[in-house]
Parts: C-alpha cells; sequence; structure tokens
C-alpha cells in the first residue's frame, strides 16, 4: 500500500499525499494560495476551486507568483 | 503649460515614466528607486515559486498594490504559446487584465519575434487582455499590432539591458506619428539624457528597468530619469527651435559702435 502518489511541481519530482487537493498541496508546501497561481496539466486552476481538484499520478502542477522583472 | 492626460487601455496616469522591478541589489533599494521615480505603473514577471526558500519575501511585498499599478509581462518567452501561457497566469494572479507582451526571437539582442507578436497579441486581445506590445522600431509592425487592438505599442531605444540609448529617433517619431494608440518607448534607455531625448520625439512614455538597478545610485538614477522625462516632454510640447547650417547672432547688429 503506497500513500503517496508521484507528481511533477514545478518541474520537479515530488510525492504527495494520495487523494490530497491543490489546497492541501499548497498547504503542505507553506504556500499562501492568495499569493501563487495554480497550474494543472496545463489548465489554470482558479483559488476556490483548489479544494476540489483532486491530484492524480503524473499530474503536473506549476506553482508561480510575480517576481522582479522590467 | 497643460499636458494631454496619458492613458492607456482606459486608464489615466500622471507619470509617463514606468518602471521595472528587476535586477536590484535588494528589495529595500528597490521600494525607495521606485518612490524617487514618481512611477505608478511598475513590471513584474512571472515565474515559478521557489519551494525550497518560501520564506522569502516576494517583490510584491515591497509594493504598495494601492500607489502602483502592477504590469505583469511575459519576459522569456520565445514563443506565442508560451506568452500567452503565461499571461493567464499573470492575470489569474488577480491585479489587472494589462499585460506587457514579449516575445523574444533571438537570445543574444532579445529582439522580438514579430510574427509571434502578432499572433499571441490577437488572441490575447481576442480574450480581454489590455496588450502593451514591446517590439522593434518598425513602423509596419507597429501598425499591424495596433490594427490587432493593442492598447500601446512599445517600441525599443535598444536593446534590453544594453542602455545604449535612442539608437533610431527616426524610427520611433515615425511610429509616434502614425499611431492613434499611445506609444511608449521600452528598453535601452541608459541615462538622463537617453530619457530626454526620448521622450523630445513625442512618444508618450517610456519603461525602463536596467538604468535604474544597475546605476551606482539607483534612487538617485531614479530621480534624475523623473526629471528627465518631465524636461524632454515639456521640451516637446514647448516645440523646439528649427536646426540651422549657419550662425544667427542672438544680439541686435543694430547699435553698434563705429
Amino acid at each position: 500500500m503506497n500513500d503517496t502518489v508521484d507528481v511533477t511541481v514545478n518541474g520537479e519530482p515530488r510525492a504527495v499525499a494520495r487523494g490530497a487537493t491543490l489546497l492541501e498541496l499548497l498547504e503542505s508546501l507553506a504556500l499562501d494560495p492568495r499569493a501563487v497561481v495554480v497550474e494543472h496539466n496545463r489548465t489554470i486552476v482558479r483559488r476556490p476551486t483548489l479544494g476540489a481538484v483532486t491530484v492524480a499520478p503524473g499530474d503536473a502542477i506549476e506553482l508561480v507568483h510575480f517576481v522582479g522583472g522590467g | 503649460m497643460l499636458d494631454i492626460p496619458f492613458t492607456i487601455g482606459g486608464r489615466s496616469f500622471h507619470s509617463r515614466l514606468m518602471v521595472g522591478t528587476g535586477k536590484y541589489r535588494d528589495n529595500e533599494t528597490m521600494a525607495r528607486a521606485i518612490d524617487a521615480s514618481g512611477a505608478e505603473i511598475v513590471t513584474v514577471a512571472v515565474r515559478r515559486v521557489d519551494l525550497d526558500r518560501t520564506k522569502e519575501e516576494g517583490v510584491l511585498y515591497h509594493l504598495d498594490a494601492k500607489r502602483y499599478f502592477l504590469l505583469a509581462n511575459t519576459a522569456g518567452c520565445y514563443t506565442a504559446e508560451d506568452a500567452i501561457r503565461y499571461a493567464r497566469l499573470a492575470r489569474e494572479a488577480g491585479f489587472n487584465e494589462f499585460i506587457k507582451l514579449e516575445v523574444i526571437g533571438d537570445q543574444e539582442t532579445l529582439l522580438p519575434d514579430v510574427q509571434g507578436l502578432l499572433v499571441a497579441a490577437r488572441t490575447l486581445v481576442a480574450e480581454g487582455f489590455k496588450v502593451l506590445a514591446y517590439t522593434n522600431e518598425d513602423l509596419v509592425t507597429a501598425l499591424r499590432l495596433e490594427d490587432a487592438g493593442c492598447a500601446a505599442v512599445m517600441p525599443l531605444a535598444s536593446p534590453i539591458g544594453s542602455g545604449l540609448g535612442l539608437l533610431n529617433p527616426f524610427g520611433v517619431r515615425t511610429i509616434k506619428r502614425r499611431l492613434k494608440v499611445p506609444v511608449v518607448v521600452d528598453a535601452g534607455v541608459g541615462t538622463a539624457s537617453d530619457a530626454c531625448l526620448t521622450m523630445e520625439q513625442g512618444v508618450d512614455g517610456i519603461l525602463m528597468n536596467t538604468a535604474l538597478a544597475e546605476a551606482r545610485d539607483p534612487v538617485a538614477m531614479a530621480r534624475a530619469m523623473r526629471l528627465a522625462v518631465e524636461a524632454g516632454r515639456t521640451a516637446y510640447l514647448a516645440g523646439r527651435m528649427p536646426k540651422r547650417e549657419v550662425a544667427m547672432p542672438s544680439s541686435p547688429l543694430e547699435g553698434m559702435l563705429d
């Protein structure tokens, strides 16, 4: 019984709890959902629905925010 | 002398100087320089969160969202598809529908890929974005970007981060003369005289980053740039004297002693 699934977060392999939602993933990474934008398999997931989307094996998740730039 | 309001995509601004937030030695210097610049429009980039150092303060922590209008860019994108993806992510971050669109075509010069730029501009305009398109000083590309519905066209003074100043005043002046949408010169301004000369071409504004961030004293340079943009704009509105190939005395010829 494996209680984690393998996904890719920001290009890096990462094991997350099986059945975890995107919101729980952010919590496990100590990220404020208001401060990041989540892209799940190339689709933007809006903040109110982060708790409704479950992470599945092989998912590609991007967590982005604003940084200094010109 | 009364200036016309500086309006982009239905929003009006007092300052014609826009500044970036990249490459400062620290966030405190950045915040002080932006304050000294008088800029209201401040650009930011979209990047992955650094998962190993999530306690670090983000750039937004240092920028008062009530005071500054944040303009996200698509810097680093080499295809229309990537630029569209970044623009959508930026909009989702929740500030506004404005995007500074960059589609880069060459790594060494960071010159724009104008075909990709037009494709991305059309798609983003159709999705409701207010697109400010970074382009070269080519008139026909600028006209196409305007036709595509861009809110502003942003020809370069010289390559990004080069500090070479305004290399093609004629090209930039021609774009300004022919376009109805605002023309904001983006990239290449190195020092105050560059900014002044650029504004004297009649363009609506300037966006700069490296000229401030890499100055020995970014805060002092930001103040110089604010004054230079105001000086150049005012000189443009004042209307310069004609250039002549011969001298014209400034003092009367009459009344000279025998």
